[in-house]
């Protein structure tokens, strides 16, 4: 397939014509913009111009070697951000117009926030003197986004510019991460100041704590050691923190198994013969009935959501809860924690770990291999309709749990969570709390400009993915090597799988008639294969993760009738589990 | 879960545009209905004190001081249930007079040590600080006389002694 001629660009601009001339060291707010972005160490922005953030994107046009990635769609530039941000564990970046710009970037942001995902947005805002007058193109984004960003801020002078970005990022970054959004109106941008920076950050009432009370840690050392039936569920805050040295040195040092949260996927090493998986709704059955019967549970950096609790009077019954957390407002939130510890996941760890002292539990390992053994994971491999369950295992085993995973949500993306095991953390990535359809695709090509030297694959459904595809021309046109599997069902596979069980099978509005995705590939420049049948999916994952150059579209026709088990129906327990039998 | 009550909330915040609706919003967005919010400086004038009175479970309330903890503007937030303190409001309630009324009325605002503000031929403003209960207990009675108008301050509370709010 021809690439298409490179256009070429950049025709002289017009120098800039400040009204007066400027002083020495003077420069707009959108050069104070940009510089601060490049003290913060920002590599790659994600965006879509607009009237409002045209200044921006003037600093921008020679801002080497700050890149600039222009998306389809601002819902791509901030679900790549969030991507990029989980697969490296730096600060991601996007940015939008004024208006419907920003508001595009909305449901990202909510991600962001559930996931507790470090980025930050950076939005053009109508000139200060129409704010509030209903402007061409305005909204009211830092009122739209505050229940959705750990911080936002509308910056109504050019000298503040420098504070605001190294507040926004310093906030982002530290404490619980998340979302801070940074809204700038275009008169700002083009205001001459002489920026001062700065490295201080001073913002009274926000103190992150790190440390964890030393007396509470030794009660829990204390309560690990004398368990009968220990478990730890870790979470996505083990990751957040690159907190998986010490939880491994704490598994390894008292062999305690260890269950995790789809967040906390790949925390730990997930062919480590302590690792149980994923618990939860579609976690494994030996996950919950370990967490079930245990009578000391060490949660650390999860949350208890109600996709990994059930019902909250039968989650872990029996168990004295340790609960590790950097936010002390989630210890207590779902579950009262008999031993609550507010800190850092990876210094708290590391305490616990060099105290640590092994329970004798060979009685409770024998139990649970016993619950292993007999209810693993499952599903049946015919010869005619492929199961999307052996897509998974099968791309599990071509990348031996080394590529960084993305999925998209539904059914693909919990038998995801069933089959792929990550050896490493963030190499599974998923938009866990907000659970965003159209996150997948973007998302793993924010991780593939992250991570270059890593293959990415993602995973998702028809459904989702036609939700955000049209940036396929965007990997395309930046050569993004990243292999794409759609699980194709023709249905929102989810949705029709809770019609099947819980409404009668009436399913309204969730079979879909899909478009050739190999075809739809193509036409974007891109690479396509479909498959059909089992005996050509192995060859087709291996030659789509070999595609170098573009993104490579592998469209599996799966079974439709095809569930994902076992299931904890919503808000019930673990004896109501509908297994796969 | 217990049954919903009044708790109040403190909350010490730093000046800054939008903090009120920050506050606000994140009460509403966990569900719970504020029964009232006072704000005002305090004698550091770049912040401010909130009194928040919600209706919620015992339980709760405490959460919610986490949870407003979290905003960046905010630099305290205490939950008082149970700790000894000062709650007062401030009402403003204009009733119906008659000549024939007129004394009972004053009467009335005599015995809750309430002033009388304003005073016309057909209407009377009492001006009366105290616990909620205390404003509750005069506009029932002040209530036959027909309340045309009315203003409550909200409560605001500080913890006796000693100890910060």
């Amino acid at each position: 397939m021809a690439r298409q001629a490179t256009v070429p660009l950049k025709p002289r601009a017009a120098p800039l014509k400040p009204r007066a001339a400027p002083r020495a060291g003077q420069v707009n707010g959108a050069q104070a913009l940009v510089e601060s972005l490049r003290r913060e160490g920002v590599r790659i922005i994600f965006g879509v111009p607009g009237g409002a953030s045209l200044p921006i994107y003037d600093a921008l046009y020679d801002a080497d070697p700050l890149r600039h990635i222009l998306v389809r769609h601002e819902q791509v530039a901030v679900h790549a951000a969030v991507g990029y941000a989980r697969a490296s564990g730096r600060v991601g970046v996007c940015t939008a117009t004024s208006g419907p710009g920003a508001t595009n970037l909305v449901t990202g942001i909510a991600d962001a926030i559930m996931d507790s995902v470090p980025i930050v947005a950076i939005t053009g805002q109508v000139p200060r003197e129409v704010i509030g007058n209903d402007a061409f193109q305005e909204a009211d984004v830092t009122g739209i986004t505050m229940p959705i960003t750990k911080f936002n801020m509308l910056v109504m002078s050019a000298s503040e510019i420098p504070q605001a970005v190294h507040q926004a990022f310093y906030l982002a970054r530290t404490g619980r991460p998340g979302p801070v959004l940074v809204d700038i109106p275009r008169d700002v941008s083009q205001e001459m100041c002489v920026p001062e920076f700065t490295d201080e950050v001073t913002i009274p009432g926000y103190r992150p704590i790190l440390e964890g009370a030393a007396n509470q840690i030794a009660a829990a050392v204390k309560a690990l050691a004398e368990a009968e039936r220990p478990v730890i569920c870790a979470g996505g805050g083990v990751i957040g923190s690159n907190a998986s040295p010490e939880l491994a040195a704490l598994v390894d040092g008292t062999g305690i198994p260890v269950v995790l949260t789809l967040m906390g996927k790949g925390a730990l090493d997930e062919l480590h013969p302590r690792c149980l998986g994923m618990l939860g709704m579609h976690g494994s059955a030996y996950a919950n009935w370990a967490v079930n019967g245990a009578d000391v549970l060490l949660v650390v950096g999860a949350r208890l959501d109600d996709r990994v609790t059930g019902r909250l009077e039968d989650f872990a019954p029996r168990a004295r809860i340790i609960h590790v957390d950097i936010d002390p407002a989630e210890i207590g939130k779902n579950k009262p924690a008999h031993i609550p510890i507010v800190g850092d996941a990876k210094r708290v760890l590391a305490v616990m770990a060099a105290q640590a002292r092994a329970p004798q539990i060979e009685s409770w390992w024998r139990l649970i291999t016993e619950w292993r053994v007999r209810h693993p994971f499952r599903y049946h491999q015919n010869d005619h309709r492929i199961s999307a369950q052996y897509v998974c295992d099968m791309l599990n085993k071509v990348t031996g749990g080394r590529a960084v995973a993305v999925t998209d949500v539904g059914q693909h993306q919990m038998w995801m969570a069933q089959w792929y095991r990550p050896r490493a953390p963030r190499h599974f990535i998923t938009s866990g709390g907000l659970g965003v359809m159209g996150f997948g695709f973007p998302a793993a090509m924010g991780a593939k400009f992250a991570c270059p030297d890593e293959t990415v694959v993602a995973v998702v459904g028809d459904g989702g993915f036609q939700m955000t595809l049209q940036d396929l021309a965007t990997a395309v046109e930046h050569g993004v090597s990243l292999a794409i599997v759609v699980l194709n069902n023709g249905a929102l596979g989810m949705v029709r799988q809770w019609q099947s069980m819980f409404y009668g099978g009436r399913f309204s509005a969730s079979l879909l008639r899909n478009p050739d995705f190999a075809r739809v590939a193509e036409a974007f420049g891109a690479r396509g294969i479909r498959v059909e049948r089992p005996e050509q999916v192995e060859g087709a994952l291996r030659a789509a993760l070999e595609t170098e150059g573009v993104p490579c579209v592998v469209d599996v026709i799966c079974d439709p009738a095809e569930n994902v088990l076992p299931m904890i129906p919503s808000g019930q327990s673990v004896a109501e589990m509908i297994l796969d039998e | 879960m217990s049954e919903p009550h009044s708790a109040t909330i403190s909350v010490l915040v730093r000046n800054a545009p939008g903090v009120l609706v920050r506050v606000a919003g994140l009460i509403r967005r966990r569900g719970v209905n504020i029964h009232s919010l006072s704000v005002g400086p305090t004698e550091d004038p770049s912040t401010s004190r909130m009194t928040i009175v919600v209706d919620t479970a015992p339980e709760r309330t405490e959460l919610f001081a986490k949870q407003l903890r979290k905003l960046v503007e905010v630099l305290r937030a205490t939950a008082i249930d149970g700790t000894p303190s000062v709650d007062r409001e401030l009402a403003l309630i204009k009733v119906n007079v008659t000549s024939g009324t007129r004394m009972e009325i004053m009467e009335i605002a005599s015995v809750f040590r309430a002033n009388i503000v304003d005073l016309t031929d057909r209407t009377m403003t009492i001006e009366v600080t105290g616990r909620t209960e205390k404003v509750d207990a005069i506009l029932t009675l002040l209530a036959r006389h027909g309340i045309r108008e009315m203003a409550r301050t909200g409560q605001v509370t500080l913890v006796r002694g000693p100890q910060n709010t």
